[in-house]
């Protein structure tokens, strides 16, 4: 259910965005539908491949989104269940993202660009740290729900609502949010839109990307930000009505509030210096712990 | 037993019919790979059985050893153990064959292939001993056959003193098991481990000896340093038996010991536990501060026992009556991972020594843009890479899954070990992180990207098939295991039962560990396939790629050169100044001045912390040597003195007492 939403709606999240930063900048915007016509445009280009490049930067692109789209068939969307699901999901679903992120810098270091090294050693510095706070904000959900797969913790939080315990949820939320801007190289952590190299981490990492290759690093980024956007909504907006439609609707309008939010924090705030940025992903980790210490009972909530 | 004994013959006749023909290179190659082969396939028959099911073996033959007997067992713990020894002690003797080529100026192939034949039946004697005596002959046997092995090329300036740490490193190892086996045999009255029982005081001290003493086998941190001067220096096929087998043996009697001590204290599983983390981040963190490739491996292997420890840790902590299926699955993760690392590490390893060979040189900044011109190879270390950093589909993600498993059941149970499982889970993921960023640096650096000098620009694949063949081989291995994890269980149950001495059946208790990995076998060979038919979609859709020759686009850059790529130093930089107070970075940067400034410079190299505490204990005993020196000065009337007061001390003692 997550996979087919993600499949149709991710350029329309990433779309929501762009249009809630434009507003906020007073600007008009691009059309909320211009992502799905930027992939259009991408896939009926030719690719252009570097002599130094291999099989390594061609296959990096499909590989991640390969990838996410495994992570996506594990999510589910509010109380419906993912396309897939077993004890220990959450695991899988965490070393998925991993290994788009090892495709993805392998192919940016087949490049032998000095720009696209840079990328690709702050994507894996900082992949550390962000890597132990999902974890952790997962492993905290555990805790609270008493369920070991993404589907059965959604299907408890949907059922119970946050219940007692609103507390650690609302800080499991918190590291859910910033863990999002981090994975999806949002502001305050890199800037998605920035024009100068030296200062981008993910962006960098796909220069010499073109035509399809560059089509599919684009659906990656905009599936991987829905993806997020799910996960978050699951634990804000809890809501099981009994009807498929309704739920997956509720679902939808959370990711795209989700967009919305993001949006807001893209338009107020400034990059921040990347040496600070190892002490917020720092700071995501200890709320994570956080929440659980402020869980009131193992599976409280139901 | 008898294929058992026929195996360790075979290896003997190998090892010395290599020695008697030494003068031949060629057939002292065919003797010492072939014993080793042969030897290999006749131990691997009995093992299985026994692994599968079948009954126990032991033979007791008389010694003319006071207190010793010839006492050899496999019982399914060893027969885990001997698995790898066999198939990588078989794959690696292969291998050896076409990579060891006689050198003109070396004394040839043979004295290698005597000790890896006589490191191979060693091992194979440390799995199967039952008896305290034999057990440390064998130990010894192996440090010694290790050794000789380590400083096969004598001839090159490093390696003598790779050596000589790897031998003190050893025996300081080896002390501490004297310790323990003189402690338990005195206790019991008998060196056979059969008697051994775990005495009424002072468990816990026996059980520091043996974390120390197998410990520093293994590799765990801070015993670790002989690892990364020992691995660089020895020959490939070597490294590969050593860190994929040998340091498992130190994991084996630290099980062994478990088995024998009886139900452990839920210290030692906190302790084990502790080892681990501090191995796995240290080792994980030290990877990213090497240049040579070799050495990046090594820290690696420290990092992966680390992770066994873990897993096994977590298992001893939650070993209670009530949480006995959460151990089982903590413990089979750990086991799992054993065979796991076996295998991707050797693969590693192999496949760095076609590339030592093909481009002179492992030295991370020398290389570069070698998978063009070694595909194969490339395809190895590659693959070995993604499994090392725990990537789905390779097999390094399904034994670390396992521990994962337990640690969340164990935190959404509410147990008293919370804080256990907790500081597991956050150590592999930290850890799992960090080993992708080392993989990524070390593959992205050695096989991407254009090459950095010109003796790497000339690499070309070995034209030998059989060095080829065994890397194929092994990726296949590390593939299948990822997906048919599942599968490897089935082995895992037996040991499993001993370690916990449960009256259950721990087929049933690893119930949600098959079911667990059927889905990533599934789930996995699912990805597989969309990913075949996403690239073939996209070669069959999408507008072919435009024609001809053009270069990485670089921002525009018209002419970069190979020196203008991110370097192996720029690019642990985020992380080895983030964690630089751990990993000893040292940095230095002269500043340019004066009206003609010279040249500008910048150095950093990071060194080993517990080699700098060790550097710091070694010159304390020698500064104690040298003051207690000046009692000695060569005057007879003082030496008269220190008898008379010596004398006169004593009968103080005597009347006082």
């Amino acid at each position: 259910m997550e996979l087919a939403l993600a499949l149709l709606l991710a350029p329309l999240l990433t779309g929501v965005v762009r249009r809630t930063k434009a507003w906020l900048a007073g600007r008009e915007g691009p059309p909320l539908l211009q992502a799905y016509r930027d992939l259009r445009k991408l896939l009926a280009r030719a690719s252009v491949y570097s002599r130094t490049t291999t099989w390594v930067f061609r296959a990096g692109p499909f590989l991640a989104l390969a990838a996410v789209l495994g992570a996506l068939a594990l999510a589910p969307a509010g109380p419906l269940p993912a396309l897939v699901g077993f004890d220990g999901d959450l695991v899988l679903l965490v070393y998925l993202l991993a290994l788009a992120r090892f495709a993805t810098a392998l192919a940016a270091l087949d490049t032998g660009s000095a720009f696209e090294g840079m990328g690709a050693s702050r994507e894996m510095a900082f992949g550390v740290l962000v890597e132990l706070a999902l974890l952790l904000a997962l492993t905290s959900l555990v805790r609270t729900t008493g369920a070991w797969s993404l589907s059965d913790i959604a299907a408890q939080l949907s059922a119970a609502g946050w219940g007692g315990s609103a507390g650690s949820l609302v800080l499991v939320a918190a590291a859910l949010f910033g863990i999002l801007l981090v994975e999806n190289a949002r502001i305050p952590f890199d800037d998605p839109a920035t024009h100068l190299e030296l200062t981008m981490i993910h962006e960098v990492m796909v220069l010499d990307h073109s035509g399809p290759d560059l089509a599919a690093i684009e659906l990656t980024s905009m599936l991987k930000l829905w993806l997020f956007a799910g996960l978050l909504a699951n634990v804000i907006a809890p809501v099981q009505t009994g009807s498929a439609v309704l739920d997956g609707g509720v679902h939808t309008a959370a990711v795209l509030g989700v967009g919305i939010a993001v949006g807001l924090v893209e338009s107020s705030m400034a990059r921040l210096a990347l040496l600070r940025v190892p002490q917020i992903l720092l700071a995501l980790t200890l709320l994570a712990l956080l929440s659980m210490v402020v869980a009131p009972a193992p599976g409280g909530i139901s | 037993m008898t294929l058992f004994g026929l195996a360790l013959a075979v290896l003997f006749a190998g090892a010395f019919g290599a020695l008697l023909t030494a003068n031949h290179p060629r057939w002292a190659t065919s003797l010492g790979a072939g014993g080793a082969v042969l030897g290999s396939a006749l131990g691997l028959v009995p093992t299985l059985r026994v692994l599968l099911g079948g009954d126990l073996l032991s033979i007791d033959l008389p010694w003319s050893v006071p207190a010793g007997e010839l006492s050899l067992g496999i019982d399914p713990l060893s027969a885990f153990f001997l698995v790898p020894i066999f198939v990588l002690g078989a794959a690696s003797a292969i291998y050896g064959s076409a990579y060891l080529q006689p050198e003109p100026d070396h004394s040839g192939p043979a004295a290698a292939w005597l000790w890896f034949d006589l490191l191979l039946a060693s091992m194979a004697v440390v799995a199967t001993a039952r008896n305290g005596l034999l057990f440390l002959v064998a130990w010894e046997g192996m440090a010694l056959s290790s050794f000789f092995l380590v400083v096969f090329h004598h001839e090159r300036a490093e390696v003598p003193r790779a050596g000589w740490v790897y031998l003190v490193a050893t025996h300081v190892g080896t002390a501490f098991l004297l310790m323990l086996f003189a402690w338990l045999a005195q206790d019991a009255g008998s060196l056979d481990f059969a008697r051994w029982s775990r005495p009424a005081a002072g468990a816990g001290w026996l059980f520091w000896l043996a974390l120390i003493g197998f410990g520093s086998k293994t590799g765990f941190f801070p015993f670790h340093v002989w690892l990364p001067e020992a691995h660089p220096v020895a020959p490939s096929h070597v490294s590969a038996l050593l860190s994929g087998v040998m340091v498992k043996l130190g994991l084996y009697g630290l099980l062994r010991m478990l088995v024998v001590l009886g139900p452990p204290d839920p210290g030692w599983g906190l302790l084990l536990l502790a080892a681990g983390l501090a191995s796995a981040l240290y080792g994980g963190l030290a990877v990213l501060g090497q240049r040579d490739l070799k050495r990046c491996l090594a820290y690696s292997t420290v990092e992966n026992v680390g992770i066994v420890a873990i897993g096994l840790g977590l298992g001893v902590c939650l070993l209670r009556p009530d949480s006995v299926s959460l151990a089982s699955l903590a413990l089979a993760g750990g086991l799992l991972h054993v065979w796991n690392h076996a295998l991707f590490k050797s693969l590693l390893f192999l496949a760095s020594g076609s590339l030592a060979r093909a481009a002179g040189t492992l030295d991370l900044e020398l290389l570069g843009g070698l998978l063009r011109r070694m595909p194969w190879t490339g395809l190895g270390l590659l693959v070995g890479g993604a499994a090392a950093c725990a990537l789905p589909p390779f097999n390094g993600f399904v034994g670390e899954l396992l521990i994962y498993l337990s640690a969340l059941r164990t935190v959404a149970a509410g147990s008293p070990s919370t804080p256990a499982a907790l500081a597991a889970i956050a150590g592999l993921a930290f850890v799992g992180a960090l080993a992708a960023a080392g993989f990524v640096r070390l593959l992205g650096i050695a096989l991407l990207g254009e090459p950095r000098s010109q003796a790497a620009s000339r690499a070309r694949e070995s034209p030998q098939p059989a060095m080829r063949g065994v890397l194929i081989a092994l990726c296949a291995a590390c593939l299948t295991l990822g997906l048919g994890g599942a599968g490897a269980l089935a082995a895992i149950a037996r040991p499993l039962a001993q370690l916990t001495a449960s009256e259950n059946d721990s087929l049933a208790l690893l119930q949600p560990a098959a079911a667990l990995l059927w889905s990533i076998g599934a789930v996995g060979g699912l990805a597989l396939a969309s990913a075949l038919v996403l690239l073939g979609l996209r070669r069959r859709l999408l507008p072919k790629p435009v024609p001809g020759d053009v270069g990485t686009w670089d921002c525009g850059y018209a002419a970069p050169s190979p020196r203008m790529q991110y370097t192996a130093s720029s690019f642990a930089e985020p992380l080895t100044r983030l964690f630089g107070a751990v990993l000893g970075l040292q940095e230095s940067e002269p500043k340019p001045s004066g009206v003609f400034p010279p040249l500008a410079s910048f150095t950093s190299q990071s060194t080993d912390v517990a080699e700098r505490v060790y550097a710091r204990i070694f010159a304390g005993i020698a500064g104690l040597g040298a003051r207690l020196r000046r009692l000695d000065t060569g005057s007879a009337q003082l030496y008269v003195l220190y008898t008379v007061v010596a004398a006169l001390a004593a009968l103080a003692w005597g009347l006082l007492s």
